[in-house]
């Protein structure tokens, strides 16, 4: 009485959610694409070498960050925590550059991304041993690691003049026409997409998301896992500090406060469902392109700059109304071709 | 009565029986629940704890007049069975209480060869072949000659250790005494028993009997509070899942537990992907393996599909393909075959039966017995968190099984009483829903049981869900006593005293986080309001007067409905609907999931609701719970409806015939 | 039903265990806690006692708590609305537009509590309607909502605000002790306690917090409940903007920005479960006052401001480690003694 025959006389099938999966990022490269000609169109220096240059300049730092949030993100958690673990690295690291002027810029990476390894680990053993949810826990570090950090500056900051010359032009220094920034950039999100996609771990952190029960039930080390997402996170955004300090030279102890918001954009923009399980490290990073075109192109059509938060949160929304609107057609799709009505 | 005299002998010959068992004797929960009525018939039978003498527990819950009647259903005495676990895992200072025991018992037995002696002489001798097989009534076919010969080895050995309690063959897996308990309730209580190589093991018992704590502590998601588990007689001290999988131990889950977002392939290859040289996925071997798998299995599915959107028995099969995947040494599966069809589940068994002759041990857990005798050469029985006993399945008949599970005699099923129909109360019309069900008619009328019945997936609960409102349709009218029913709204449907007891308990039909009182009165809390406003006491005392109308078993009202066993809690969504007053009463697989006795409340609750001029749909998957309970039975296939049978005409057969359509007669 | 088979019931035992979990309920803990920060702050810190100051408290716990209330309702039903602060921020845009175009303090009043109902339609139409997360979408609310309060007011500010009103806001009733604003808190409390505790709509939250589909399937319509408690937030925020403005007397379009957050720790704090289904108002007005409290008991202290984050923060994390932590420990104590018991 139990039985479904069905199944076994329908032949194996293609899938046909693959390919509408796939629109996801193609999306958001139509969309730049679009507001790229559009742009430049109206104002043809919006191509410029030197605009290029500050767009790329602009969403390394975001793409850095949104890097490490997608890997959270995936897994079914969130990091709420990033602007605080940037403002708490780039504060850090000002404050020991401009003190020891002569330490080298590999030593100022190194001590961020220990700096924000630290914050991310706290998070990750909260969430996992401490069974506190993420938003909450991350919610809680936000202020904590903030707070921390205006309790040790105060109301100082780290001036462009006090920090050494090495670690100012390390920002417009650039490799083959590449500034070092968007290079640091490049290999993290390739990096990250690489673990995502064809490392055990990276399938792992997907399960995770997908199926946390099930995770637990595989034998999957979730701990070790979890820990693994959020020590990343903590250590991008560290590293965000360190390339926001060297970008912009003036660190206070309000550096980086209200970033997470953008990240989240980024990341929800790019693709990485809010529920885990599927999403790109490479589609968060496109949609952090994204929001950092659209704030230049705002300047150069010359529209009120206030409406650039207004779009983020309007494009926000319209990206998870365009996730729905996929799933809905896969499930309708599905559903049509096993059905025999 | 010689061998209730014979016990005060049996215990003290177990020095090592679990200390966690005060319960023994009066105050233990299954004494505790039955009816005054009963006690008198047996008053020394109750210091007599069936797991400590496995042998007798059928005997301890019968009544001395029951015995003469029913001397058949107990071909093997258990105590001298050498396959009883029992006794392989009693050290020989137990063993000298045993023989004052079978003389008494003897009597029973129609099986001369089963005397202790002779049996401890068959599986000393190994020439004795005959004998041996008994333990598998269906010995496949396909098997190589070799393979049969190595199985029989196995089979021999684990025979003689278990008959001489001497380590002639390791246990594969063994659990010693293991106790587990969540907050107060005792899940697991001093539970031992043995999976040889090469054998397949049955593990029965009702909903809450702990079959599900058992597996869920060998798959290493549960630690045991006390006792020891054992792999190759080495103990065993899982710290989680991951454990257990590296110590060869796979398990299938009642459940499908697979990643939505991941292909079907990645599913299977989760924990031991294959690997490249720069330790990368190898997603082309990765597919490669799946589709062996599925191969093996006759499966037809994409390994690149998503397993998002499979359908229950196809999540089902690569589950199993999981299981295969990793080469397990110790397969334990979980009601397996609960959503696969008849072609389905011989091909599993097929699989399964050459994986135990390769040397892995199986543990099966199923409710159907017919499936059990199939496969499995020996069987535990549960009940209660506790051991009962383990014993050859060829040894017992069904009706042993069960009387052991439930610990007492079933009175007869399906308690139908005959009611004259009343006037219409349901008139369904031409209703659809795309992709779904199309064009269903029918009607219901006062005091009639009328049976939705068809193959899962056929739509029948789907569309017991549109007519009460909680899914949509698209074309159709739902009549409840000639007035119209608002699409998709459920309180349109309950104003006009409709009634469901939904299909899936859990997560339809109670807020398992909610207490007891909350969840009866969430349908009419409206009703209950004075002046708008609820006061606990209105609540508690509507709670009250239902939960005791249905002899719900429970602590205290504000307790959450989910600390509950399976059937008291069916009883609270029995509970919560009654109390709505209803005309019309639709449960949605009554019975599923709870224990036998309660399945029998609840007919007999069904019957005398039906009696009293209420009209009930019941969609049921089980066959003789539709024959037996049904005054009408409509039929639905893909869909539609094939047949409307009245319980004349309605046969096994002619429903499996409307059920399946052309497929059974081809 | 009466024969052999039929188990008997037990009886039903109230009582004991019931109080026992109750006192040691996370909301119980809360409340004495904030009672012990009161008592022990009017003694140890200078001026904490004094009227003044609890006029000033009462204007500082004014927003989280109102805002609170709706809120408590939302996280109990398993959702969340971090567009509160951006609602709160817009509305107190227009605010000083309106006021700008000349419109009577009168009309904008109303005016704005129906512009932050509006900001919760959109929310709720997104989440029930749409069937969208509602941490994303309130996310993105978050954005656009504080996006329009710039765009309506750039990073100007308006400040001529009639008197009588700014001064209803910071005053007391009858120049006494007790804030005009604490009426307004107690009513909107005691309204929202009731309609959440004692009501079946508030039964229904708990239902569908706790198992959506099981309410749905109970005859509870679930979507169109979330909608309306998205449509009561937003209006509560609306108000809030409208009291905040008059409060400082100046509408900026960054008005009560991260206001979002210390509402959610308030109630996380106060022991409603994230997750949904579990929590209480008296809880959470615990923890409300017990945050402000602290807040203003360091600051007399000289603690400064940004550095009380810590407090706030580590707070938010214990409420709900500390429970966690409470149960792992009882389960390895039982654990343990049954192992001996066994040995």
């Amino acid at each position: 009485m139990t039985a479904a025959p069905t199944t076994l006389n329908r032949p194996a099938r293609k899938n046909p959610t693959k390919n509408l999966l796939k629109t996801r990022e193609l999306g958001i490269v139509l969309a730049l694409a679009l507001l790229i000609a559009y742009t430049a169109i109206d104002n043809s220096r919006f191509l410029s070498g030197q605009s290029i240059r500050d767009n790329l300049l602009n969403t390394a730092i975001l793409a850095v960050m949104a890097t490490g949030q997608a890997i959270v993100v995936i897994t079914r958690n969130i990091d709420l925590s990033v602007g605080s673990v940037l403002g708490i690295s780039a504060f850090t690291v000002a404050t020991m550059m401009s003190s020891n002027p002569g330490l080298p810029m590999i030593v100022a990476i190194l001590v961020g991304l220990a700096v924000g390894a630290v914050a991310g680990l706290v998070n990750g053993v909260l969430v996992r041993f401490g069974k506190v949810p993420a938003l909450v826990v991350t919610l809680g570090t936000l202020y904590i690691y903030r707070g921390i950090t205006y309790s040790w500056a105060g109301g100082s900051q780290v001036n462009a003049d006090e920090l050494p010359r090495h670690f100012l032009t390390f920002a417009n220094d650039s490799l083959l026409g590449i500034p070092w920034l968007v290079l640091i950039a490049l290999v993290v999100v390739g990096a990250g997409s690489l673990m995502m996609r064809n490392y055990k771990v990276g399938r792992e952190l997907y399960a995770m998301g997908s199926s946390p029960a099930a995770a637990e039930l595989a034998g999957i080390k979730v701990a070790r896992n979890l820990l693994t997402a959020f020590v990343l996170s903590g250590a991008l955004a560290g590293l965000a500090g360190v390339l926001y300090a060297a970008r912009f030279g003036t660190v206070d102890a309000a550096a980086g406060s209200g970033y997470e918001l953008n990240v989240v954009a980024a990341v929800v923009v790019g693709g990485v469902a809010v529920f885990g399980g599927s999403g790109t490290v490479w589609g968060a990073a496109l949609g952090a392109l994204l929001l950092t075109v659209i704030g230049s192109a705002l300047a150069v059509l010359d529209i009120n700059q206030f409406w650039q938060q207004a779009i983020v949160g309007a494009l926000i929304i319209l990206a998870i109304c365009a996730d729905r609107l996929v799933a809905v057609r896969i499930a309708r799709s599905l559903r049509k071709r096993d059905a025999h009505v | 009565m010689a061998e209730a005299n014979a016990r005060p002998e049996n215990q003290p010959a177990q020095p090592e029986s679990p200390p966690a068992r005060p319960e023994t004797g009066p105050a233990s929960s299954a004494d505790a629940n039955r009816t005054p009525t009963d006690r008198p018939a047996r008053p020394k039978n109750q210091p007599a704890r069936p797991e400590t003498d496995p042998a007798s527990s059928a005997d301890a819950h019968r009544t001395p007049t029951d015995r003469p009647a029913q001397p058949e259903n107990q071909p093997a005495r258990p105590e001298t069975d050498p396959a009883s676990s029992a006794d392989a895992n009693r050290t020989p200072t137990d063993r000298p209480a045993q023989p004052t025991d079978s003389p008494a018992q003897a009597t029973g037995r129609h099986q001369p060869t089963d005397s202790p002696a002779q049996t401890t002489s068959q599986h000393q001798q190994p020439t004795d072949g005959p004998a041996q097989t008994m333990g598998r009534p269906q010995q496949p076919t396909e098997h190589a000659p070799n393979q049969l010969t190595q199985a029989e080895h196995n089979e021999r050995a684990a025979g003689s250790k278990r008959a001489t309690g001497q380590d002639a063959q390791t246990a594969r897996l063994e659990v010693v005494e293991v106790s587990k308990s969540f907050g107060a309730v005792a899940a697991v209580q001093g539970v031992s028993f043995a999976l040889y190589p090469g054998e397949a093991h049955a593990l029965v018992g009702e909903n809450g009997a702990g079959k599900s704590t058992i597996v869920k502590m060998l798959a290493g998601v549960h630690r045991p509070d006390t006792g020891t588990l054992r792999v190759d007689g080495s103990d065993v001290d899982f710290a989680g899942p991951g454990d257990a999988k590296a110590a060869g131990i796979a398990v299938i889950y009642q459940e499908p537990t697979l990643f939505p977002d991941l292909s079907v392939a990645e599913n299977i290859a989760m924990g031991n992907q294959p690997l490249t040289r720069t330790r990368q996925i190898d997603r082309k071997q990765m597919h490669a393996t799946a589709e062996r798998l599925f191969r093996r299995l006759g499966v037809p599915l994409d390994p690149t599909r998503p397993a998002r959107g499979l359908s229950i028995a196809d999540q089902q099969l690569v589950e199993i393909a999981k299981a295969l995947s990793s080469e397990a040494r110790v397969l334990i599966m979980d009601e397996p075959t609960a959503a696969l069809s008849a072609v389905e589940v011989e091909r599993l068994f097929a699989v399964v039966r050459s994986l135990r002759d390769e040397g892995a041990a199986i543990m099966f857990i199923s409710h159907r017995f017919e499936e059990i005798t199939a496969l499995c050469e020996r069987v535990t029985i549960m009940r209660d968190g506790r051991h009962v006993a383990t014993e050859l399945v060829a040894d017992l008949s069904v009706d042993d099984m069960i009387r052991r599970m439930v610990g007492r005699d079933l009175s007869a099923l399906f308690p139908k009483q005959q009611v004259t129909p009343g006037e219409t109360v349901l008139e369904v019309e031409g209703l659809s829903r795309e992709g779904i069900f199309r064009d269903i008619s029918f009607s219901v009328r006062a005091g009639e049981i009328v049976a939705l019945a068809g193959l899962v997936g056929a739509g029948r609960s789907e569309v017991m869900q549109a007519v009460f409102g909680v899914d949509p349709y698209d074309r159709g009218t739902v009549k409840v006593h000639g007035r119209r029913l608002r699409k998709g709204d459920p309180r349109s449907a309950m104003a006009a005293g409709m009634a469901l007891v939904p299909e899936d308990r859990r997560q339809q039909g109670l807020v398992m986080d909610l207490s007891i009182e909350r969840n009866v009165t969430l349908p009419r809390a409206r009703k209950l309001a004075r002046l708008g406003l609820l006061f606990g006491g209105t609540e508690r005392a509507a709670a009250e007067t239902w939960t005791r109308k249905l002899q719900t078993k429970l602590g205290r009202l504000s307790d959450a409905v989910g600390t509950l066993s399976g059937g008291n809690q069916q009883k609270v969504v029995l509970a919560k609907w009654l109390a709505t007053g209803p005309k019309l009463l639709i449960v949605d697989e009554p019975t599923r999931g709870i224990d036998v006795g309660t399945k029998a409340e609840v007919h007999r609750l069904m019957s005398s609701l039906a009696a009293d001029g209420l009209a009930v749909v019941m969609v049921s998957s089980e066959l003789p719970e539709v024959l037996g309970m049904a005054d009408r039975i409509i039929v639905l296939r893909e869909g539609r409806v094939t047949a409307e049978l009245t319980r004349a005409e309605a046969t096994e057969e002619s429903v499996m015939y409307a059920a399946m359509g052309q497929e059974v007669a081809a | 039903m009466s024969d052999t088979l039929t188990k008997s019931a037990t009886p039903t035992r109230t009582g004991k265990g019931n109080l026992r979990s109750k006192l040691t309920g996370w909301d119980t803990i809360i409340g004495v806690l904030t009672v012990l920060v009161l008592i022990i702050a009017s003694f140890a810190v200078d001026n904490f006692g004094t009227s003044r100051n609890f006029t000033f408290m009462v204007l500082d716990l004014l927003p989280i708590i109102l805002i609170a209330l709706p809120m408590t309702m939302i996280i109990v039903t398993g959702e969340i609305d971090l567009s509160v602060a951006s609602t709160l921020g817009l509305t107190s845009s227009m605010m000083g537009w309106l006021w700008n175009q000349g419109l009577s303090i009168e009309t904008i009043i109303p005016l704005c509590v129906v512009i932050g109902a509006v900001c919760g339609v959109v929310n709720g139409f997104l989440i029930t309607g749409l069937g969208l997360p509602s941490l994303a979408v309130t996310i993105g609310t978050l954005a656009l909502y504080r996006g329009l309060a710039f765009v309506v007011l750039g990073d100007g500010a308006v400040a001529d605000f009639p008197w009588n009103y700014t001064g209803w806001v910071t005053g007391t009733l009858g120049g006494g002790a007790v804030p005009n604003v604490l009426i307004l808190i107690v009513v909107l409390a005691l309204i929202f306690g009731i309609v959440q505790h004692a009501t079946p709509f508030g039964r229904s939250l708990y239902a569908i917090g706790a198992n959506a589909q099981a309410a749905h399937f109970s005859g509870i319509r679930v979507a169109r409940t979330k909608f309306w408690l998205y449509v009561v937030s937003g209006a509560i925020a609306g108000l809030v903007g409208v009291l905040w403005t008059l409060r400082y007397s100046s509408a900026r379009a960054d008005n009560g920005s991260g206001l979002e957050l210390a509402v959610v720790a308030a109630v996380l704090l106060g022991g409603v479960s994230i997750f949904g289904g579990k929590g209480s108002l008296p809880g959470v007005l615990a923890g409300v006052v017990l945050l402000t409290a602290l807040q203003n008991a360091l600051r007399l202290e000289d603690v400064s401001g940004q550095a009380l984050n810590i407090v706030t923060g580590s707070l938010l994390v214990l409420s709900v480690l500390l429970p966690n932590i409470t149960t792992a420990v009882r389960g390895n104590w039982h654990r343990r003694r049954l192992r001996q018991a066994a040995r």
